[in-house]
């Protein structure tokens, strides 16, 4: 039996890679150690978050499934910084994480050409450094002309708690001992790094009288474009807010010795964004207490997941410190925090295609990239498996650019800079953040999605009735007068506005700050749908903001469109600082804009290589 | 850029020796195909070697030869110095053995310039060397000092460090909403912080814009009809002070009088004969000429006869120059004075003569109060002290007004031109890419070191 595709790993990158190239017709496997932890969230229940939640609406715009999903299992929902700006407005929600799952594998178990797999792989087939397929720890050869890597945290990873150490997938699932080995020896860069987990507790066991309820939205709302809300705002379950305190500290203080993380067992490097209780406490010694959230793990149990207390102490400490919390005093735990070591590849091996550079065929996406996160990880496993698609079918890969997407400055982070610590999504990132909107993402993307063959007619007619909706109100608004009557300068007056003096058009009225697109459209009785008003409003008022922010992307698609040749040789450009050209035969960038991102890689170096490329390629 | 470049490093006259530079990877082997002594490319790194250069057979001149290999080099590539006698035409030869042996005639600043891009130096500190190149005053000397080590970055990147600390509090409040540990910084708090950053700025702009005064000169023009005593004045100052005379080389600079040092600052007198209208082009010309001088100078003199009531000419030449820094001298201040100066209350106004030598050293300490120039050995002598660099202080200080007067209540959206405020700030020290800034402040570099 040959496939088209072998995805290797069940986990969020995995389940779209694996979506993504069996809807894009391609007759695909996807190998698991354990089925029924297909889409399962090791760390906290939650999907979205800022610029995460944008990356979602960007999956679910392309085609991808992480929306659909998280809609149809979601306990909680809210719109994260809703008074700011439009562009850092971000969705987030807590999962009912087992209905997550068996959601998964339900869609993933209806896709067609798609077939699931249990087992673990040892190691690659390649033939003249190109994959040909995968084996089995049961030695069985599986032959496809890709094969995708979405392995997580599974590589080779060491579980850390206290003293002990041992070999250990997340919550005691099995690790995968021999594939980084076998990674390593067929050339690619091994980095380690590290991250970890909070302990979970028993929902029953908690006072929830004394401390702080976090409440959903009260209004309805979803990830996916294409979806209509499908729960009751009334029946959303709420989190809990808690704090460490002076007592919590002191024991960790006391303790230090036997936890993991200093007693300098830990090897490799954890994210500074998600730092452990141990961590907070030694770094940040002024503050005399933390932020500790409480999220419902599973609802079938009333677990607890205790979030922002991440701990390497050993078992006996991590119920005394639970207990130092407010609300906390009787709870009982049910899962102990710990810390994961594991194998992940130096992202910098990559093509922006997420395919190796080394070995033809071969794609990497998600944690074994080493980033974090769900959201980042399903987006790479998305482009990852439509790339591998369109390079069966010999089309140039699908390459987002910093201005198109959250995805594209992902990728292209990953690929130019490299990594130091697990990389997570942050809007800072995102130099043209204002573009890369939550409520433009359909737009920027689905045509895109439609291209690549995966927004199928359904969604496309959705897609197309939208944006057939906000050009009528466009047009509407740059044609209809707002006519200078006693009537209407008194509904100025009262939106705290100034009288007209002449009638002007709508379009004029709505860019003052104070006067809002819906209140007019009510006010004349018209009626547009809700989608459509924000992002005509948002593209009125803000227009001075994105018109700027247009201007510097221009600017970098200048460099963008300065093309590198492939046979460049970097150690024959002169005058070049040593790291930069270490840096750039390394990255080996195609664009001149791509070059300027690279880490190490400084303005004048970019000047030298200019200069020599006038010369060297006058014609280019 | 692989290949070697030479230049004559010295100012080329009668000197006692003269240095010619070679930077590149060949210049250890083209020094050595002229030279007679050591095998040169057998030599150990930054040492002296006594020869002879040659022309085929011909003695050219005895020579001392510096090896430096890099990358501990000025230029950080393998640079040699050949230091000569003096004269003109043995320097020249030498440069011409060395270009017709492969090397390549450095361009203007291309030493400096590779210093630059081979990491060795950052671009304030490249600016600096251009200063302290074409420094003519001692405290001028010493501003080129202080930033070649680098003390007027030090002014910048405090501010760059205040801006994205400010910005990170903005990030960390989109990116964990939630979290209460980070301030939330609102409209109000930026203001406070733009205003502060504003009030800096402004200090560093005027004691630049000093500073600029000071490294280039203050050009002073002495102004007023026929006849008032312009040129007595001028004498007078010329003749006291010692003047260094006129004959500054180049044809870019104005016509000068003479200067003279004042605190340790160059203080020209810039030539402004003859503000009339008139019908004659020659005439005219000279008329062009003179308004130029005063809208170029950093100070005007405007001269009266205090024996005469104020014509209508004195109120034209006057005109055209009570929007510049300006001092009215009423002259003959030793004769029975009919002069009313009613009209000039507003400006300030020194009586002298000098005949009985009355005002001259009141004048001299005006200048001083005006420039700030008693303060300067005071100063640290960190401040800014090239027009590149102000011009973008003054962009910086535009964007920071920009971030005030914005009516947008979103601090994300502020943030975009805090954002802004900061790159502009990051030009001066070179660290926002761009592609023209290499060509500007390189092209402004004098020949060799």
């Amino acid at each position: 039996m040959k496939y088209d595709v072998i995805v290797v790993g069940g986990g969020h990158a995995g389940c779209e890679a694996a979506h993504a190239c069996a809807i894009l017709g391609n007759k695909t496997l996807l190998i698991t150690g354990n089925i029924n932890n297909i889409g399962d969230m090791p760390c906290n229940p939650s999907i979205g978050g800022s610029a995460k939640g944008i990356v979602v609406r960007e999956i679910d715009a392309l085609g991808g499934i992480m929306g659909e999903v998280a809609d149809a299992t979601h306990i909680q929902i809210k719109f994260l910084n809703s008074k700011k700006g439009p562009g850092v407005r971000s969705l987030r929600c807590q999962s009912n994480k087992k209905l997550y799952s068996e959601e998964m594998v339900k869609l993933l178990k209806n896709t067609n050409n798609l077939i699931l797999k249990e087992c673990l792989v040892k190691s690659l087939i390649i033939d003249k450094n190109e994959v040909k397929g995968v084996i089995t720890e049961e030695n069985e050869n599986i032959f496809s002309k890709r094969v995708i890597l979405t392995t997580g945290t599974y590589l080779n990873s060491d579980i850390m708690r206290g003293h002990n150490k041992y070999k250990s997938g997340p919550h005691g699932e099995k690790t995968s001992l021999y594939l980084s080995k076998n990674l390593k020896e067929l050339g690619l860069k091994i980095i380690r790094l590290k991250t970890g987990t909070p302990p979970r507790i028993d929902g029953n066991t908690i006072d929830y009288s004394v401390i702080k309820e976090e409440k959903g939205d009260n209004k309805l709302i979803t990830f996916s474009n294409f979806n209509k809300p499908s729960y009751k705002v009334k029946n959303q379950i709420s989190c809990y807010l808690t704090y460490t305190n002076i007592e919590t500290h002191k024991i960790i203080l006391d303790n230090l010795d036997k936890c993991a993380l200093y007693s300098g067992m830990i090897k490799g490097v954890g994210p500074r964004y998600c730092p452990s209780i141990e961590d907070k406490i030694v770094k940040f010694r002024d503050k005399d207490r933390h932020q500790i959230f409480l999220e419902p793990n599973e609802l079938s149990t009333n677990e607890i997941y205790v979030g922002g207390f991440s701990t390497t102490m050993p078992e006996e400490l991590q119920e005394k410190l639970i207990h130092t919390m407010k609300g906390l005093e009787n709870a009982k735990i049910t899962k102990y925090g710990y810390a994961i070591e594991y194998d992940a590849i130096d992202p910098t091996e990559l093509n922006m295609s997420l395919e190796s550079k080394k070995i033809k065929g071969l794609y990497t996406a998600g944690q074994i990239n080493g980033t974090s996160g769900y959201e980042e990880a399903a987006a790479q496993g998305l482009i990852a498996g439509i790339n591998a698609s369109l390079s069966l079918k010999e089309i140039e890969p699908l390459i987002l650019k910093r201005n198109e997407a959250y995805i594209g400055v992902l990728i292209d982070d990953l690929i130019n800079k490299g990594i130091t610590e697990p990389y997570r999504l942050l809007t800072s990132r995102a130099e043209f953040r204002l573009l890369l909107r939550h409520d433009n993402a359909d737009i920027r993307l689905t045509e895109i999605g439609r291209k690549v063959g995966l927004i199928n007619d359904i969604k496309y007619k959705i897609f197309n009735k939208k944006q057939k909706e906000i050009e009528n109100l466009m047009n509407y608004i740059k044609e209809t007068n707002f006519k200078c009557s006693k009537d209407n300068n008194e509904f100025l007056l009262k939106n705290k506005s100034v009288k007209l003096d002449n009638s002007i058009k709508i379009y004029e009225l709505i860019k003052r700050p104070e006067i809002k697109l819906s209140k007019v459209l009510k006010y004349l009785n018209v009626k547009f749908n809700k989608e459509s008003i924000e992002q005509v409003e948002i593209n009125i008022k803000y227009k001075g903001y994105i018109d700027k922010t247009n201007k510097e992307v221009e600017k970098m698609l200048n460099l963008e469109d300065k093309k590198i040749p492939n046979d460049i040789d970097y150690e024959k450009v002169k005058n070049i600082a040593t790291e930069a050209k270490q840096k750039l035969s390394l990255v080996r960038p195609l664009t001149i804009g791509q070059a300027s991102r690279i880490s190490g890689v400084n303005p004048a170096d970019i000047s030298m290589l200019l200069i020599y490329l006038k010369k060297e390629y006058p014609n280019e | 850029m692989e290949d070697t470049i030479a230049a004559i490093s010295t100012i080329v006259g009668e000197s006692a020796l003269n240095v010619i530079k070679v930077s590149g990877n060949d210049s250890i082997e083209i020094v050595n195909k002229i030279f007679s002594g050591k095998d040169l490319t057998k030599v150990k790194s930054h040492t002296i070697h006594y020869g002879f250069i040659m022309n085929k057979n011909e003695k050219i001149d005895e020579v001392l030869v510096s090896i430096f290999k890099a990358p501990k080099t000025y230029t950080r590539e393998d640079v040699v110095e050949i230091n000569c006698h003096g004269g003109v035409s043995v320097t020249n030869k030498i440069l011409e053995l060395l270009l017709t042996n492969g090397c390549r005639m450095a361009e203007p600043g291309e030493f400096i310039k590779r210093a630059y891009l081979n990491g060795r130096i950052n671009l304030v500190e490249a600016e600096a060397v251009s200063d302290l190149i074409s420094a003519k005053t001692e405290i001028a000397r010493k501003i080129g000092i202080k930033g070649l080590t680098g003390e007027s970055s030090k002014l910048i990147k405090e501010l760059r460090e205040d801006l994205i600390s400010l910005i990170a509090n903005i990030e960390v409040n989109i990116d964990y909403p939630e979290y209460e540990d980070a301030v939330e910084v609102t409209k109000d708090l930026i203001k406070e912080k733009i205003n502060n950053m504003i009030f800096k700025l402004n200090e560093i702009i005027s004691k630049s814009e000093n500073q600029l005064l000071i490294k280039n000169g203050i050009k002073v023009s002495i102004v007023g009809k026929p006849n008032v005593g312009k040129s007595s004045i001028l004498n007078k100052f010329l003749n006291e002070e010692k003047a260094i005379v006129t004959d500054i080389e180049g044809t870019t600079r104005d016509t000068v009088e003479g200067s003279i040092i004042l605190n340790g600052v160059e203080i020209n007198f810039i030539d402004t004969a003859g503000i009339r209208d008139t019908n004659n082009i020659v005439e005219k010309i000279g008329v062009e000429k003179s308004l130029k001088a005063i809208e170029d100078a950093d100070l005007v003199l405007f001269v009266l006869d205090g024996t005469r009531k104020i014509s209508k000419e004195d109120l034209e030449i006057f005109d055209k120059v009570k929007n510049k820094k300006v001092i009215i001298i009423v002259n003959k201040s030793d004769e029975a004075q009919i002069i009313d100066l009613s009209k000039f209350n507003k400006y300030e106004i020194i009586f002298t003569s000098t005949k009985i030598e009355e005002g001259l050293d009141e004048l001299k300490n005006k200048i001083v109060e005006m420039f700030n120039l008693g303060n300067l050995e005071l100063n640290d002598y960190t401040y800014l002290s090239n027009s590149r660099q102000i011009s973008i202080l003054k962009d910086s200080l535009n964007l920071a007004n920009n971030v005030l007067n914005k009516n947008e209540t979103e601090v994300d959206l502020i943030e975009i031109d805090i954002k802004l405020l900061w790159e502009k700030l990051g030009e001066i020290l070179g660290e926002t890419y761009k592609d023209d800034l290499l060509d500007e402040i390189f092209s402004k570099f004098c020949l060799g070191k």
